[in-house]
């Protein structure tokens, strides 16, 4: 069962405005040449607003179609899904949520201020002003002085940076990640997540993170969702109660490794690694 | 060591990436080597001509009386290559622009109808591809019928489009413009349905998450994204709309053009003109293809590409 519950959730209920994602019974079935594939299957989830909740599971969980469900770019077959009290297609229309991709995405004929600025111009705010908010943003990210460099003489670290700049850009409540920094070297990778930490901290948007890498979900959370993939369920949710404002160095204290040992228990329990 | 030295210097100048005798040292020996097999072939060509000339007069020749009158016939099988460059001078800088006799005169009436052509064709080629990639209806009817287009032969529908045109008044320069088009929106259109869909699926998700409108993706994504196509495409597409102007020449018997020169040089033999035209032909072909490849460097680097 999928039934869970936070601590204290069960005695106080949420207001429907601190809803921020609201997942019940969904179900989505893969017709393939064959046989139908079971690719999320019964998935209940709610998500408040202004967590940072991460998905993690072996590859074919549905972890990344379970995110583009909530995004609108794939239907499911069955269940409900409401993103800020509204359907996922409204939510997308009203422009709800900013997505960072595995891959940077970046437009290779757009340098890096006009690849920020590129949403803007499609909400159509002005020159000036989408300007000034790119570089706002390529500054958060630690871009100051590459904003006229083209994509192909950045590093890929730096592209994935960009493309966080272009997804923050237009200041989106919802932030949907999937396995961002997942091409990344990990001493990147390290840098990338604390940055998305302290960004966290200080806008306290609502984060939905892919990863498959259980310190980067225990160091960034405050929940993780554990995904199993044939059929893709969702096996446990963990609350994380580290203290906010994590070092890096976090990742050696008993604390922290309580959490990741539970994590790897629950991801064990669903013999992704048996076949 | 003391070899190496002195031949490292030397080594160095020559093999200089970039430098001029890197670039074209290649190309010149290339050259030499053609001018070479065409003298000597123009010899072996024209030589039954020569000796039968001899013969006819009786008198008598030696090797070197047969070698100076295969490269300077009046009408040689094959004309020596001074021969052609000669005629290209006398054509080109020693006789007025307006002269029917000019070949810059008659490069002049092929170059429009080849440009107007061009222009047609590639406004034609892009339409189509616009209409393929969005409407699925038009990729199923249209392609197939685009593709079959050009494998009919030009030179059986050239004069059927002269003809037609014809009666309804229309001549000079416009049924030229139309064969020249008729080829070169072909690769325009197999170039830009290529490059308009070359933006990879993240790209065209990303668009779908800022629920960007379908002008907007065009103008945004799918257009920057295929321009590198599109220059490809238009560099055969200039060369091919030359040779639709050159063909749509012959036909009429017109009385300008290269096309009309190479036809009435193959009435009155006169081969040194069909070759001086054909050398013309080339040389503006390539002059075409330079320019498009100009204008596709300029796009290209303010997109940002690597110089």
């Amino acid at each position: 069962m999928n039934d869970w519950s936070a601590p204290g959730r069960a005695t106080t209920t949420v207001a429907d405005s601190e809803i921020a994602i609201d997942i019940r019974g969904l179900s989505l079935t893969y017709q393939t040449a064959d046989t139908p594939v079971l690719a999320l299957s019964d998935v209940n989830l709610s998500i408040r607003r202004g967590e940072f909740v991460s998905f993690i599971g072996p590859s074919g969980c549905g972890k990344t179609t379970l995110m583009r469900i909530i995004a609108d770019l794939v239907s499911p077959t069955s269940g409900s899904v409401t993103v800020n009290g509204i359907s996922p297609e409204a939510a997308r229309l009203k422009r709800a949520y900013g997505y960072v991709f595995q891959a940077p995405a970046l437009y290779a004929w757009r340098n890096v201020v006009r690849n920020v600025m590129l949403p803007l111009e499609i909400i159509g705010m002005s020159a000036e002003k989408s300007s000034e908010r790119a570089k706002k943003y390529l500054a958060m990210v630690g871009l100051t002085g590459f904003e006229r460099k083209f994509p192909w003489q950045l590093s890929g670290g730096m592209q994935q940076r960009v493309s966080l700049a272009r997804s923050l850009a237009f200041e989106p409540a919802l932030l949907l990640m999937d396995e961002p920094f997942g091409a990344l070297d990990e001493i990147t990778r390290d840098h990338l997540n604390e940055q998305l930490l302290r960004l966290w901290e200080q806008t306290r948007k609502t984060v939905i993170f892919v990863t498959h890498s259980i310190s980067e979900a225990v160091f960034l959370s405050n929940r993780i969702v554990v995904m199993s993939p044939r059929p893709g369920r969702i096996l446990e949710i963990i609350d994380n109660a580290l203290p906010p404002g994590r070092g890096l160095d976090i990742r050696e204290t008993p604390a922290f490794l309580d959490v990741a040992h539970r994590v790897r228990v629950a991801l064990r329990a669903g013999h992704s690694y048996d076949d | 060591m003391t070899t190496d030295a002195a031949t490292l210097p030397a080594r160095v100048a020559i093999g200089h990436k970039g430098g001029f005798v890197y670039r074209f040292a290649p190309i010149a020996a290339v050259v030499v080597f053609l001018l070479v097999c065409w003298y000597a072939l123009a010899v072996w060509l024209n030589a039954p001509l020569v000796i039968d000339q001899h013969t006819r007069d009786d008198t008598s020749w030696t090797a070197r009386d047969l070698v100076v009158g295969t490269w300077s016939m009046e009408r040689p099988v094959l004309p020596a290559p001074h021969q052609i460059a000669e005629n290209l001078r006398e054509t080109v800088f020693n006789t007025p622009i307006d002269s029917k006799r000019s070949l810059v005169y008659h490069a002049g009436v092929t170059v429009s109808a080849t440009l107007l052509g061009f222009v047609f064709g590639s406004l034609l080629g892009i339409l189509l591809a616009v209409g393929i990639v969005h409407l699925a209806a038009l990729d199923r009817s249209l392609l197939p019928w685009i593709i079959a287009s050009q494998a009919v032969p030009i030179l059986a529908i050239a004069p059927m489009v002269v003809v037609v045109l014809g009666n309804l008044g229309l001549d000079g320069l416009l049924p030229k413009a139309i064969i020249s088009m008729y080829l070169c929106f072909f690769p325009v259109t197999i170039g830009m349905v290529k490059g308009l869909r070359s933006p990879d699926p993240l790209q065209l998700d990303l668009m779908r998450t800022y629920s960007a409108s379908q002008a907007q993706t065009f103008r945004k994504l799918r257009w920057p994204a295929a321009t590198a196509f599109l220059f490809t495409s238009l560099k055969v597409a200039i060369a091919t709309s030359l040779v639709g102007a050159i063909v749509g020449e012959l036909p009429t018997g017109a009385q300008a053009g290269l096309g009309a020169r190479l036809l009435s040089g193959s009435y009155y033999g006169q081969t040194v003109q069909i070759w001086s035209a054909l050398v013309m032909a080339s040389l503006l072909g390539l002059g075409l293809v330079f320019l498009v490849g100009m204008a596709e460097r300029l796009v290209l680097r303010s997109q940002g590409a690597p110089p």
